[in-house]
């Protein structure tokens, strides 16, 4: 500290401590890469082990994407000896209370809901985070039913779906992004 | 000073919640829970430990001028390698507290504490006042997110203590930051004064 700054001696010090910071960050960087995405994946596989019946093959190996609303549908496809038994679809709104969520829905072949599961969501803490498996009975609403005479929407705006209390926002959102999966699977002909 | 004030002054006389009422965004923004205040309490006490020993070590290399952006840079570096390492080995706790993580950079007391006090003292005793304060506040948040989640959801760390549907909601709201901040600021200043 007791020294004098001077353009050399600034520059100096700014250049190595940025460098030495970088290389230190890089390091970090290649040793967690590993665990960053093996968290990721097993929180997928996990989604789709969850919506899904029993398969056995690889759904994350043949998933594909497309783009709708801004934003990217993964479709992951299940299969059992061969046959097509379902299909997970993950899916998102950007209508949430405060932000993105992003959800997991298990389609039948029919289009039939068989489960869905919460991925990632920053509602709000006692109340739209009800919306987890497990917290509230919101989300087995769901179960079993066909989109195609289920409406998709919660009953103050004339749909099939009861809200969470207090929580309509989430729960309008939550339907925007169930919608958004059935939509997009009929587009593709169906789960098959 | 001796070092076991030093060490303590953190929790109670210089509580940087409490006492200096520094770094009010992590704090009212993370505490909807215990576990989440504690994890970011515990977060923020790595980079204060680190940032501060290792600005002790520099600070005689570092031209006054320039000693602003040197510190911001190596903060920014230990908030990072935080940050990666919660998203890759605690991934639900990086989830719950997100934002808020990278934004320990911008936390006053991580800045404060090096420019008060590590650039001017020696590398033991930033160190100490480094896990003094960082735990002070690591301390102060649990207690406030325990005192909002045991009002707002009837939890203790996530256990359940009475039913949530008598919860009072605005304890896990903003309001309820600030509401519960206060009054125990309030109850810490009655304490302190005796």
């Amino acid at each position: 500290m007791a020294k004098e700054s001077n353009f050399k001696n600034m520059t100096l010090t700014l250049f190595t401590v940025t460098l030495l910071a970088s290389a230190s960050l890089g390091f970090v960087y290649s040793f967690t890469k590993g665990p960053i995405e093996d968290a990721q994946n097993a929180k997928i596989n996990n989604a789709i082990s969850l919506v899904l019946p029993e398969f056995d093959n690889q759904p994350s190996a043949e998933s594909f994407t497309r783009n709708v609303d801004g934003g990217v549908l993964t479709f992951y496809p299940a299969k059992k000896d061969g046959e097509p038994i379902g299909m997970a679809v993950q899916t998102f709104t950007k209508n949430g209370f405060s932000g993105q969520i992003d959800l997991m829905v298990g389609f039948l072949p029919d289009g039939t809901i068989h489960a869905i599961e919460v991925i990632s969501h920053k509602e709000t803490p006692g109340l739209g985070d009800k919306m987890e498996s497990g917290k509230s009975d919101f989300n087995v609403q769901f179960k079993g039913e066909n989109p195609k005479d289920f409406k998709l929407s919660v009953k103050k705006d004339g749909g099939d779906v009861d809200a969470i209390t207090a929580s309509t926002i989430s729960s309008r959102a939550y339907c925007d992004a169930v919608q958004r999966a059935y939509s997009a699977i009929v587009k593709e002909g169906g789960s098959k | 000073m001796s070092q076991l004030t030093n060490f303590t002054k953190g929790f109670i006389k210089e509580n940087p919640v409490f006492v200096l009422l520094l770094g009010m965004c992590p704090t009212l923004g993370t505490t909807t829970s215990a576990i989440n205040g504690l994890g970011m309490g515990l977060a923020t006490t790595f980079v204060l430990v680190m940032a501060n020993v290792v600005i002790a070590l520099v600070k005689n290399v570092i031209p006054p001028k320039v000693r602003i952006p040197s510190y911001i840079v190596i903060i920014a570096s230990f908030v990072t390698m935080v940050d990666l390492s919660m998203a890759g080995f605690l991934p639900a706790l990086h989830a719950q507290l997100g934002l808020f993580i990278p934004l320990i950079v911008v936390n006053c007391i991580v800045l404060g504490r090096a420019e008060a006090f590590a650039s001017k003292n020696s590398v033991g005793a930033s160190f100490i006042d480094g896990l003094g304060m960082g735990l002070g506040f690591a301390f102060a948040l649990t207690l406030l997110g325990l005192v909002r989640e045991l009002l707002g959801s009837g939890k203790a760390f996530g256990i359940s203590i009475y039913s949530d549907t008598y919860g009072m909601l605005v304890f896990i709201l903003a309001p309820g930051a600030f509401i519960a901040l206060g009054y125990l600021t309030a109850i810490m200043n009655r304490l302190s004064k005796k």
